[in-house]
């Protein structure tokens, strides 16, 4: 099942390199969840579902939704006729560049496709799907990590509320 | 991976998909304009075939042949990408619906996830992009309303109904909705507690949340169908006819089959998950376990049993339609923040509360 990888990764690649490319916001933001949605079913063939799934349901499905309705709301022909400045382009082609780099030394540095990795041994019995795994172990030894990351988001959701009330003095 | 695997998905996703939800969309249309009829002491559609039951061939034919019209204004990319982004999700949703238990030592489910629910949610939030995509597209006014509506009366209405699924995701402890099924099959339906192990105080106290459950589960289904009292997105009195305006012949008739392929969808997950999937009440004909072979009759039974609870749920939300009138869009919003979404997080804690207690 090597070629669906090859698909996969081609479509997320391709939505990556359409939401550069397109001048219009809403085409940009559809590359976008094109580029999640390869993602996701990349997550998916490593039998990593909750993963995948919740890549789906969280940014293809709720964060992009979101977006979208942003960018409707907005004036989409000014950004269409906005030309790039010749600065933007070198700094955007140099940070490009400098991050190749950075991954081709990595990339060298580690053991990719020379060490042996050991065969994975498939769980059997009732437990074992990822999500009870992801499950347990967030509310097991992940405890403490999980409910300061509640906090942060009450905090996050009543600040956005306080902010988007102005008239509140 | 064997081929065996994948003849018999692909055998599966054609019958299952395209010769039982394709034909079963085109007669709930026929179903609704018959009841619709009914109810407003009409007859409604009986000129072809027996009692009318070909009409759906015959609307069928009418939207092939019509002329297919594309404004001026419109873009055009995205006009013709739309009604396929209706219909797509709510078709891909099926894959992961158990609707029978298992035929010749197959299991009757496309893909048996461990992460049903989570899937069909995840995909079916996809299908909003069609109706925005549509209403943006157009290029006009009304559509853009009808859109932008439909946009924040999914999204609020996403939330309770996710909600309203994790105290029964709790009372199950699972996520595979093949063994949702057999759990209700062995232990009596969410609905119906009054065989094994449901026939106990602890079955009857979680009645309470489940029915809580079942409430918030059904009425934000109709608002994520977009199907009247929550037809907002398409209100004719106030935006003509809301995203599809534009639309005319085959790609009007995609919006308006993708919104029926949503409700079938809908009510195969209501099945599976309070009225016992493809499994008989009181325990009748139930197999062992997952793996246990089951004769091909009783197969066949368990199948029938899943489509007649689905269209039993059909005729519900097509008798819905015709007897509640519109809601206003401020009161429908407020049903979604203001109510649905505390009584879904309330069930929440009610349920974890009830199942300590129990413990």
């Amino acid at each position: 099942m090597t070629f669906l990888f090859y698909i996969f990764a081609a479509l997320a690649l391709v939505g990556g390199i359409g939401v550069v490319v397109n001048r219009n916001p809403v085409s940009a933001a559809f590359a976008m969840i094109l580029s999640f949605l390869g993602l996701a079913a990349l997550f998916i063939q490593l039998d990593a579902y909750l993963v995948g799934v919740l890549q789906i349901l969280v940014y293809a499905g709720a964060i992009m939704v979101l977006f979208i309705f942003i960018i409707m709301l907005l004036d989409v022909q000014a950004e269409e006729k906005r030309r790039f400045p010749l600065f933007n382009i070198l700094g955007a082609g140099g940070v490009a560049v400098a991050f190749g780099a950075l991954l081709l030394v990595i990339l060298k540095r580690s053991e990719v496709g020379t060490a042996s990795i050991p065969p994975i041994e498939p769980l059997e019995g009732p437990g074992t799907s990822d999500v009870h795994r992801i499950g347990e172990l967030l509310f097991s030894q992940y405890w403490f990590p999980i409910q300061v990351v509640g906090v942060l988001l009450l905090v996050a959701t009543i600040g956005v509320v306080v902010l988007s009330k102005k008239e509140l003095k | 991976m064997d081929w065996q695997i994948i003849i018999a998905a692909s055998i599966k996703v054609v019958v299952f998909v395209f010769l039982v939800t394709l034909p079963l969309v085109a007669m709930s249309v026929w179903a609704e304009r018959r009841v619709s009829a009914a109810i407003q002491d009409r007859v409604g559609p009986n000129r072809v075939g027996p009692a009318g039951l070909l009409q759906a061939v015959a609307d069928g034919i009418k939207f092939l042949l019509k002329e297919d019209f594309t404004p001026n204004h419109v873009r055009k990319g995205y006009f013709w990408l739309a009604p396929a982004l209706v219909m797509v999700p709510a078709l891909m949703t099926s894959a992961v619906l158990p609707f029978g238990s298992s035929l010749f030592g197959e299991k009757m489910v496309i893909a048996d996830l461990d992460v049903g629910p989570l899937f069909v949610f995840a995909v079916a939030s996809l299908s909003v992009y069609g109706i925005v995509l549509a209403g943006w597209a157009s290029n006009s006014k009304y559509p853009f309303l009808g859109g932008v509506r439909s946009t924040s009366q999914m999204i609020s209405y996403e939330i309770s109904l996710g909600l309203s699924v994790v105290p029964l995701i709790m009372i199950y402890g699972e996520l595979n909705l093949s063994s949702i099924v057999l759990y209700q099959a062995q232990n009596g339906w969410a609905l119906l507690p009054l065989w094994g192990d449901g026939l106990s105080l602890k079955g009857f106290l979680l009645f309470i949340p489940i029915l809580i459950s079942f409430v918030v589960f059904m009425t934000s289904m109709f608002a994520e169908t977009n199907r009247l009292p929550f037809d907002l997105p398409e209100c004719e009195t106030e935006l003509v006819a809301g995203y599809h305006t534009e639309y005319s012949s085959m790609k009007f008739a995609l919006f308006f089959l993708g919104e029926y392929a949503a409700m079938i969808i809908g009510s195969g997950l209501a099945v599976t998950l309070f009225l016992g999937g493809w499994s008989l009440p009181f325990g009748w004909l139930t197999p062992e376990s997952a793996d246990a072979v089951v004769p091909w009759w009783h197969g066949l039974i368990h199948i029938g049993t899943f489509f007649a609870k689905v269209i039993l749920l059909i005729l519900f939300f097509i008798v819905i339609r015709w007897t509640l009138p519109r809601f206003r869009y401020d009161q429908l919003m407020r049903l979604g923040w203001v109510f649905f979404f505390e009584i879904a997080l309330f069930n929440v804690v009610l349920t974890a509360l009830l199942m300590w207690w129990l413990a």
